[in-house]
């Protein structure tokens, strides 16, 4: 089954450029603010979103993230509300594929089969679940891609070639190389080293390999973007929210603050192979 | 000679394929409990643990050294006390003490923090991270890296470290970096997030010294074959002093390290009653302002394993609450959620003011300061051990001291 992620990676190899994947957390820094942020990023240059589904315990988020979920969930979102957040979205938007990240517990407790249903049918392409590696994928990624969803995994520098192919089995949609060891936020030590693990995965795979973590600038997207098939950024643009932000709540500056940065990585992406 | 048994239960043939001491299977699962819900990053390195692991019990040498280091640098076997007074206070059952208390560091935690420390040097692991609660795994962790030359990183949750001082500096001096942590409620769920985000970002060179019976496999199965020395030597010692087994066990449950380790030898022994405390706080009706995850929660995934978890109605985890810091954490150990199900285990709340009142029971009568932990197991004994034939006997593992807690008890009996 083709999806909008399939679609979407496709039409950006006959373009020649690699993908700008943006992560935001639904509902920061409140659902109607995180709703206009979510509707703003094509426009401003995103190929793929990444949203964020807030959890009291991100264990793999560094500040950033993690204060950002606790805003979200202070605004009062929800699973259901996120899966509403993407329905809303796919009113205006039916191309730009949407991939659901976050923590298997509250999925689990909303109930695996009833979960996958509901994000296909708002209108969700892929779910990236950190805590699920592929040990459990009876747990949800094996329901996911009967549902039709694609199951994006994280590869890291830990995943030798011996356990790749053990990783890559499920995978579809693309592959989530991490460029580091650490949590979301913190700063790649050698580009090269990511290039070199790009080209050591797609050694064993045809699936797209997009590359995140520590990525902030237009500057990282068009060094990482010479090898990778995209560039995920995340903390910039949640880092964006939170300093837009007075006295903890939305300003008339922080859909544009995020807009503007991802028109400005966009641009990186843009010559990476130019 | 108990000094010279095994410390490690998977010495221990286990028994046919009913027994309930089987666990885990080759995926870390006890039943539906249990796994390893991890990030990728971490995967490789739980997998070379367990590698590391099985090897190191098939070698005697490592058995050796462990068995070594228990008898004369932790003090092993700890004794089994007869409570006398206590008994005659309580009016039923015999009341008897494992004393773990008495071991080297003041608590249970020190068993399972030497067979780890000799595993982490076995990996060639240069730094070692741990997160801790009440301290008392801080401490023990601290101590076996001072004595391996390891240095080490202890997470804890700012809210602890103001409860816990004494042992705060106890850490401090035997060379250990102790980082609060302030994010959610600063007890040690929040630790334990920390020490993992610590341990993605050092993969190489790091050892994560867990101490509890939870997280990712194969840490619960590992944590528990370290402590099921509590267990066999009370199966021991009660067997030479009353020459059968005894009628019931008690021990408090926060991860539940201590209480696996009491329960593991009896778990085949049908007539042997088997009962955890868990952190009743407030009260189990007083929303969040239990740690009784068992009662008061539902079956969910955090820190590696699928367990009971008190959260709310949409998955999110609840910061939970208990007087004693140690028993302060949302979830516990795959087997006890295992044990709880299949009822062999009767898991049960006791609040902050019986664990308080059992506390200063014990003191007054035995001249024992337990733990606030282990005054918990205590009040629940205090519950059963009436209901008994004063024929009966009933042991309460005595899982630390309680010098840590006397500034906090102090202030709570307003003596400060
Ligand atoms: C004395 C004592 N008992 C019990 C516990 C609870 O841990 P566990 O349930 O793993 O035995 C602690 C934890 O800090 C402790 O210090």
């Amino acid at each position: 089954m083709t999806t909008r992620i399939d679609t979407r990676f496709a039409a950006l190899k006959a373009e020649g450029r690699p993908a700008l994947v943006t992560y935001v957390m639904a509902g920061d820094p409140d659902l109607a603010t995180g709703q206009a942020i979510l509707e703003a990023l094509p426009q401003a240059g995103a190929d793929i979103i990444e949203l964020g589904m807030p959890f009291s315990d991100p264990m793999a988020d560094g500040v950033a993230i993690q204060l950002a979920g606790q805003r979200s969930l202070a605004a009062g979102q929800t699973l259901r509300g996120v899966l509403g957040m993407v329905e809303d979205f796919r009113r205006k938007d039916e191309t730009t594929p949407i991939v659901l990240m976050g923590y298997y517990n509250p999925v689990y407790s909303f109930g695996v089969e009833a979960f996958v249903k509901a994000a296909k049918a708002a209108g969700a392409d892929g779910l990236i679940i950190v805590d699920l590696p592929p040990e459990e994928d009876e747990e949800l990624c094996l329901p996911a891609m009967a549902a039709g969803l694609n199951f994006i995994r994280l590869t890291t520098p830990t995943t030798d070639d011996k356990r790749l192919p053990a990783v890559l089995k499920n995978s579809s949609g693309f592959v989530y190389y991490v460029s580091m060891t650490g949590v979301t936020g913190a700063v790649i030590k050698s580009r090269g080293a990511v290039g070199e693990a790009v080209d050591r995965i797609k050694s064993h795979t045809n699936l797209p390999v997009a590359v995140g973590f520590g990525i902030k600038t237009a500057e990282d997207a068009a060094e990482i973007g010479k090898h990778a098939d995209g560039i995920v950024v995340g903390s910039v643009l949640v880092d964006a929210v939170a300093r837009s932000l007075k006295d903890g709540k939305a300003t008339d500056q922080t859909v544009g603050a995020v807009r503007d940065l991802v028109a400005e990585i966009f641009s990186g992406v843009k010559r990476a192979r130019g | 000679m108990i000094g010279r048994q095994s410390i490690l239960e998977a010495d221990v043939d286990t028994t046919g394929i009913n027994s309930l001491r089987n666990g885990p299977d080759d995926n870390g699962r006890f039943g539906i409990f249990g796994g390893r819900f991890v990030a990728e990053t971490l995967m490789p390195l739980i997998l070379d643990l367990e590698a590391h692991y099985r090897a190191a019990q098939k070698d005697p040498a490592f058995k050796a050294e462990l068995n070594d280091l228990s008898v004369h640098y932790a003090g092993r076997p700890s004794p089994l006390y007869f409570a006398e007074r206590l008994t005659k206070h309580l009016g039923g059952a015999q009341v008897w003490f494992k004393r773990e208390e008495l071991n080297h560091t003041g608590s249970h935690k020190i068993n399972n923090c030497l067979g780890q420390i000799l595993l982490a040097k076995r990996m060639g692991k240069t730094r070692v991270i741990a997160e801790t609660g009440a301290g008392q795994h801080g401490v023990a962790t601290a101590t076996v890296c001072a004595k391996f030359e390891l240095p080490c990183t202890i997470f804890m949750g700012a809210t602890d470290v103001e409860r816990q001082m004494p042992n705060v500096l106890r850490m401090k001096m035997l060379g250990a970096e102790v980082r609060p942590v302030t994010a959610g409620a600063g007890t040690l769920k929040d630790a334990m997030n920390e020490a993992l985000r610590d341990w993605v970002t050092n993969v190489d060179s790091t050892y994560y010294l867990i101490g509890t019976a939870a997280g990712p496999h194969p840490y619960p199965e590992m944590v528990r074959d370290f402590q099921s020395v509590i267990g066999s030597e009370i199966k021991s010692q009660f067997a030479e002093a009353q020459g059968k087994l005894p009628d019931a066990v008690v021990a408090c449950v926060g991860g539940g390290s201590n209480a696996i380790g009491t329960f593991h030898a009896f778990l085949d022994d049908a007539d042997v009653k088997l009962y955890g405390a868990e952190a009743g706080g407030h009260g189990v009706d007083v929303e969040n302002g239990h740690a009784a995850s068992m009662t008061g929660g539902r079956p969910g995934v955090l820190h590696g394993n699928r367990t009971y978890l008190l959260q709310d109605k949409d998955g999110q985890i609840l910061e939970g609450h208990s007087i004693s810091a140690g028993l302060d954490y949302p979830g516990v150990g795959p087997e006890h959620a295992f044990l709880h199900d299949s009822k062999r285990v009767t898991y049960a709340p006791i609040t902050d003011d019986e664990a308080l009142e059992a506390f200063q029971l014990c003191t007054r009568l035995e001249g024992i300061i337990p733990a606030l932990e282990s005054a918990h197991g205590l009040a629940q004994l205090m519950k059963v051990a009436p209901t008994m034939g004063k024929d009966q006997s009933i042991v309460l593992c005595l899982s630390g001291r309680g010098d840590k807690d006397v500034e906090s008890v102090g202030k709570y009996l307003g003596l400060l």
